[in-house]
C-alpha cells in the first residue's frame, strides 16, 4: 500500500481495510473514485453502495445531524461519523458479494433501521 | 438450604420447562469465606428477566401493556420464590423524547415494585441509555455497573450501552480489573451484562466493541459465567472456559442469528400468543460451581 504525507485539508480519517487486511492512516490516491455517503437519522444516503472487487475507493461520510457509525463487518470496514466533519475511510473490497452495513453508534428511535448494503462485483 | 432437585421436578411436575442448559464449570473451588467473610456456602436460585421494552408499540407484540405485568405475575406465582430477581437490560423500548424516556423508567419502577421478591437488581441496555449516556436511567436505577455478593458467588454488572458506541470503556475496565484482583482465581463469579461480550453475530450490532478486553480480564479466573439479554433469545457460547448465556425477551423473539437478511422481530401469532417470550430461573449450586438454567415461558407464568 502506498502511503502518502500529504493530508486532508478536513479532518479526516482514511483508511485502507479489506477483511484481513491491515489497518492504517492513509491517504486517498487522486485517481480514485470517491463516494460521498451522508448519514441523518435515520439513514444512507445512498444505502446501496456498489463496488468493484480489488478497485479501491474513497468512502467519503458526512452526518446531517447527531454522532452516527458505519460499520460493515464482512468488510472489516467502519468509521464513526462525527458532525461538522469529513471522515473518509479507503476501502479495497477483497470479496464478491452483498454486504450488510449499519450505524454502530445509537442515534435514536429509528437507529436499528439504518442499515445498508455494499455490493461487490467481480 | 434450598433442595434445588426438589425445586427442578416441582417445575417439571408443574409444566413449566425443564431443565435446558446445565454447565458444570469446575469443583472445589474455596472462594466462599474469602468472598462472603466467611459465611457457608448455600445453593440458591435467581431469576432474569430480560428486554422487557416497556413503551414498546407495535405488531409484534400487541399486548405489549401487559405483557411485563404479565412477568411479574409469573415470578410471583413460583412456588419457591427466588432469593432475587435480576433485569439484564432494555428495561424500556428507546424514545427521543427525555420526558417520556423517564415516564417509561418511572413505569417499571412501579411495575417491578409488585414483584414479591424486594432484592432486584437492574442494569440498562441500549435502549435506556444510550442516547443519554445513562443520565435518566440512572436517576431511577442508580449506579449503571457495580458489584455484590450472595452466598459465595460475587456478581459483576457491567454496562457496555451507556457509550453510544457499546464500548464497555477503559475507566469501566481498569474498575473491573481492580475487582477481580482481589478475588482469587477459583471464586465464584457470575457477570451480568446486556450485549453479548463476545462477536456473537456483528453484523446485527450483536457484540460489545470492547468485550474481548473484559473477557481477557475474566479467563484467568476459573469459575466465570456470563448472563446477558440484548438478543432476545435463548443462546449458550463458550469462551475458553467462559459460559455466557442470553435469555429470552419480555416483548418479542428475534431470529436467530443471520437466519434472516434483517434483524426484524419475528411476527406475532394470535395462534400462540406470547410465543417465543419468557424467563428463566438459574440455580446456583455455589460449592460445585454449577448453574442449571430452566426456561419458563411466559404464556404458562
Amino acid at each position: 500500500m502506498k502511503l502518502s504525507v500529504r493530508r486532508f485539508k478536513t479532518t479526516a480519517i482514511v483508511i485502507m481495510l479489506g477483511l484481513g487486511a491491515m489497518t492504517t492512516h492513509v491517504v486517498a490516491q487522486p485517481s480514485e473514485q470517491v463516494i460521498k455517503v451522508t448519514a441523518k437519522k435515520f439513514d444512507y444516503t445512498p444505502n446501496v453502495i456498489k463496488l468493484k472487487k480489488g478497485v479501491p475507493v474513497v468512502l467519503e461520510f458526512t452526518t446531517e445531524d447527531v454522532l452516527m457509525g458505519f460499520n460493515a463487518p464482512d468488510l472489516g470496514v467502519r468509521a464513526d461519523i462525527v458532525p461538522g466533519k469529513v471522515t473518509r475511510v479507503r476501502v479495497v473490497p477483497n470479496k464478491a458479494g452483498t454486504f450488510t452495513f449499519f450505524c454502530d453508534v445509537f442515534c435514536g428511535s429509528g437507529h436499528e433501521d439504518m442499515t445498508g448494503a455494499i455490493v461487490v462485483d467481480e | 438450604m434450598k433442595q434445588p432437585i426438589d425445586r427442578r421436578t416441582f417445575l417439571k411436575l408443574a409444566g413449566l420447562g425443564g431443565v435446558v442448559f446445565a454447565s458444570g464449570l469446575g469443583s472445589m473451588a474455596r472462594a466462599a469465606d474469602k468472598i462472603t467473610g466467611g459465611s457457608a456456602y448455600d445453593d440458591f436460585y435467581f431469576v432474569q428477566l430480560s428486554d422487557t421494552h416497556w413503551g414498546y408499540t407495535g405488531p409484534a407484540n400487541p399486548e405489549a401493556t401487559s405483557t411485563l405485568k404479565k412477568a411479574v405475575a409469573a415470578v410471583n406465582s413460583l412456588e419457591e420464590q427466588p432469593d432475587f430477581v435480576v433485569f439484564t437490560g432494555d428495561l424500556t423500548h428507546t424514545t427521543d423524547d427525555p420526558k417520556e424516556r423517564r415516564k417509561r423508567l418511572s413505569e417499571v419502577r412501579d411495575i417491578v415494585s409488585g414483584l414479591k421478591v424486594k432484592e432486584v437488581r437492574f442494569m440498562p441496555g441500549e435502549h435506556d441509555a444510550s442516547l443519554d449516556h445513562g443520565e435518566a436511567y440512572q436517576e431511577f436505577f442508580g449506579k449503571t455497573h457495580y458489584t455484590f455478593n450472595h452466598k459465595g458467588v460475587h456478581f459483576i454488572v457491567l454496562d457496555n450501552v451507556s457509550d453510544p458506541g457499546a464500548s464497555i470503556g477503559e475507566d469501566q475496565l481498569q474498575w473491573l480489573a481492580a475487582d477481580l484482583k482481589q478475588l482469587p482465581e477459583d471464586a465464584r463469579i457470575v457477570v451480568l451484562t446486556h450485549r453479548p461480550l463476545f462477536d456473537l453475530y456483528p453484523q446485527w450490532d450483536w457484540a460489545t466493541r470492547d468485550g474481548a478486553k473484559a473477557v481477557e480480564l475474566l479467563l484467568p479466573h476459573r469459575n466465570v459465567t456470563v448472563f446477558y439479554g440484548h438478543i432476545h433469545q435463548e443462546h449458550h457460547h463458550m469462551t475458553g472456559h467462559i459460559a455466557h448465556h442470553s435469555a429470552k425477551s419480555l416483548i418479542y423473539p428475534l431470529p436467530a442469528p443471520g437466519s434472516q437478511p434483517k434483524r426484524s422481530p419475528l411476527p406475532w401469532d394470535p395462534a400462540e400468543p406470547y410465543k417465543g417470550l419468557g424467563f428463566r430461573d438459574v440455580e446456583a449450586e455455589v460449592k460445585d460451581v454449577q448453574y442449571n438454567i430452566t426456561e419458563l415461558p411466559l404464556r404458562k407464568g
